[in-house]
């Protein structure tokens, strides 16, 4: 997708779910989840990039809203909660990511799961500190200081988490636009000649999984501030194949994508939740296999084949 | 040392019976996967729903066998038949309808790709057996308890999970090494694990080939399955979670050696009961720690062949 479209797109998309947010208040919730997570799995697509595919990314997810549930009664100020929760996230993902970034395919990805599942039974079996599946409650916050009413507080989350995700957006096109993230590709197609060229594999390894897990980090914080109660659910290794289910959904050739896929995403979920409460996963199953069998590129594959025809 | 052991001996012990029943379980669905994996490069995340609906068909059939008043021991039959009837028919139906269809695709989306039938199942299971609890437990009361002896003392343990489920993996594992290596049909799929195309070059039908191999790993996680339903009740969730144990078996063992899963399943088995007696709250974490563990030291896994880097 050119520059141009792919600025025309985002622009387009801003419009549309301030817009859609206005026109139905409930919406607000669902996209603002949405925006967050996408967040996340735009970090999941730079691993993509590599060829990798972390199976345990909601765990960074969990920490950075896990970070929010714990400090919120202490430091009740989303602007202080919100890079905090990134900060630590990413911390932990150069801890893990020295670890795992020396693994590739099957283990690389097994090994995320491993240590998601580590982080999911602490989150669950340590009650005395978690309260265990209850869960927890995240107090209101204020924003700079002001705290706001029931309405401006979501309007608030939904542009923190909208401006968030297009400065990420931005910053993620030019990461993988310059050096480092050309030798993402690179890593995917022959790592061994990436090394013959002098380029440390690993550590350009490492930097994407740092950026991928603050990205995680500041997606979870959202959503605990959003939806104000945390629980272990958010680590399990389901959600993080959610991640990449969002990923593939939208599409892994534009960072736009994670977040068209993220509010598609969303959006069958509830809806589909509402007619048939017992079989949303299977028609969000049925999504996912008609967009890999039909559409490979995702649905901004499809958007920008649509705008190629018209060219 | 003494005195702990006077004191904790018999849960020692019977840490270790239950770890052998239960590892004989994680065996019968890693030891398909690796399988599976082996010859499609597929790692199937929804093995462990074949897991799940194996056990629901043969406690099903088992509770319509009782109704009718047929003894015990048909329930044994039923074990059997539930196996079989998942095997023979959601096996070639999921390699035949849709995975056929992503041999050439990407890693990631062909794991997406069972990671959409896992979330379909997960729903048909829910649609056909509800959420609530289902137990039938006929073939492991036939069998009674027996008096093992320990020490000075004896631990009561039920016959079926000390004979029957360790008899069954280690038949399996006999069997299975038995059919790769000494029959025709076994040494072609080893042929097309090691190398798919110099087996297709020398007339191999490939296609035929993975048919096989995946039905014949949906039939032991199915078998496996059945063999857990008279131990527990079950609900939904339970294909969730012994999926991510497998992979860790599958993970630490490495790919491609059966005698290596079976070891491991018995380590990661022990391993886990020995928490379930003695850091309750370590259960779910042992098995990722000890794969972590042995990753750290042998990246390939702890049976698994280091392979060449291609240039």
């Amino acid at each position: 997708m050119s520059r141009r479209a792919e600025a025309l797109l985002a622009l387009l998309g801003v419009a549309a779910l301030v817009f859609a947010a206005w026109a139905a208040p409930w919406l607000r919730f669902v996209l603002t989840v949405a925006l967050a997570k996408g967040l996340a799995v735009l970090g999941i697509l730079l691993l993509l990039r590599a060829g990798q595919v972390s199976f345990g990314h909601a765990m960074f997810l969990a920490l950075g809203a896990y970070t929010v549930a714990f400090a919120a009664p202490g430091v009740p100020e989303a602007l202080v909660l919100l890079p905090a929760a990134a900060l630590l996230a990413g911390v932990a993902g150069l801890l893990i990511g020295l670890f795992v970034v020396r693994y590739r395919d099957i283990f690389f990805g097994m090994l995320n799961l491993a240590l998601s599942m580590v982080f999911y039974s602490v989150l669950e079996k340590f009650y005395a500190v978690t309260k265990g599946t209850d869960g927890i409650r995240v107090p209101p916050l204020s924003v700079a200081g002001i705290e706001p009413a029931r309405e401006t507080q979501e309007w608030v989350m939904f542009g923190l988490a909208l401006g968030l995700a297009l400065f990420c957006a931005v910053g993620v096109r030019a990461y993988l636009a310059s050096p480092m993230g050309q030798a993402l590709a690179g890593i995917k197609t022959r790592e061994t000649r990436l090394e013959f060229l002098g380029v440390p594999a690993r550590r350009v390894m490492l930097f994407a999984y740092v950026l991928s897990a603050m990205m995680g980090g500041a997606g979870g914080a959202l959503i605990a501030m959003t939806s104000r109660h945390v629980t272990p659910q958010l680590a399990y290794w389901t959600s993080s194949g959610e991640l990449i289910f969002i990923g593939i959904l939208g599409g892994a050739g534009s960072a736009l994508g994670p977040f068209l896929g993220a509010i598609a995403f969303e959006l069958v979920r509830v809806y589909a939740g509402a007619a048939v409460a017992d079989a949303w996963q299977m028609i969000l199953g049925g999504v996912l296999l008609a967009v890999i069998l039909f559409a490979p590129g995702g649905l901004i594959g499809i958007l920008s084949r649509q705008k190629r025809k018209q060219a | 040392m003494g005195e702990w052991f006077a004191e904790n001996g018999l849960l020692l012990g019977l840490a270790g019976l239950d770890g052998l029943s239960y590892a004989a379980l994680v065996f019968m669905v890693a030891v398909g996967l690796n399988l599976v994996f082996g010859v499609l490069r597929i790692v199937n995340v929804a093995h462990g729903s074949l897991f799940a609906i194996g056990a629901y068909t043969a406690a099903s059939i088992g509770l319509f066998f009782t109704s009718r008043g047929l003894p015990p021991a048909a329930g044994y039959a039923a074990l059997l038949l539930g196996a079989a009837l998942v095997g023979g028919v959601l096996g070639p139906l999921i390699e035949r309808v849709v995975l056929r269809r992503v041999y050439g695709y990407e890693d990631v989306l062909q794991l997406l790709v069972t990671f959409a039938l896992f979330m379909i199942l997960e729903d048909v299971q829910k649609l056909v057996w509800g959420v609530q609890p289902v137990f039938q437990d006929s073939p492991m009361k036939a069998l009674g308890t027996v008096e093992v002896p320990f020490g000075d003392d004896t631990i009561p343990f039920t016959a079926y999970q000390l004979f029957v489920l360790p008899g069954v993996a280690v038949a399996t594992l006999v069997g299975l090494a038995w059919f790769l290596r000494r029959t025709l049909t076994g040494r072609v799929i080893v042929a097309v694990t090691t190398d798919k195309e110099a087996a297709m070059a020398m007339g191999i039908d490939a296609t035929r080939v993975t048919l096989l191999t995946f039905t014949f790993g949906a039939a032991l996680a199915a078998l496996g399955g059945a063999l857990a339903s008279p131990t527990t009740s079950l609900v939904p969730g339970i294909g969730a979670s012994t999926i991510v144990l497998s992979f860790a078996v599958v993970a630490t063992a490495g790919l491609g050696q059966i005698e290596g899963a079976a070891l491991t399943s018995l380590l990661i088995g022990l391993g886990r009961s020995a928490a379930v007696y003695f850091a309750p709250e370590l259960e779910v974490v042992v098995p990722y720690l000890i794969m972590v563990a042995v990753l750290l030291v042998r990246p390939q896994g702890l049976f698994g062949v280091v392979e060449a880097r291609r240039v």
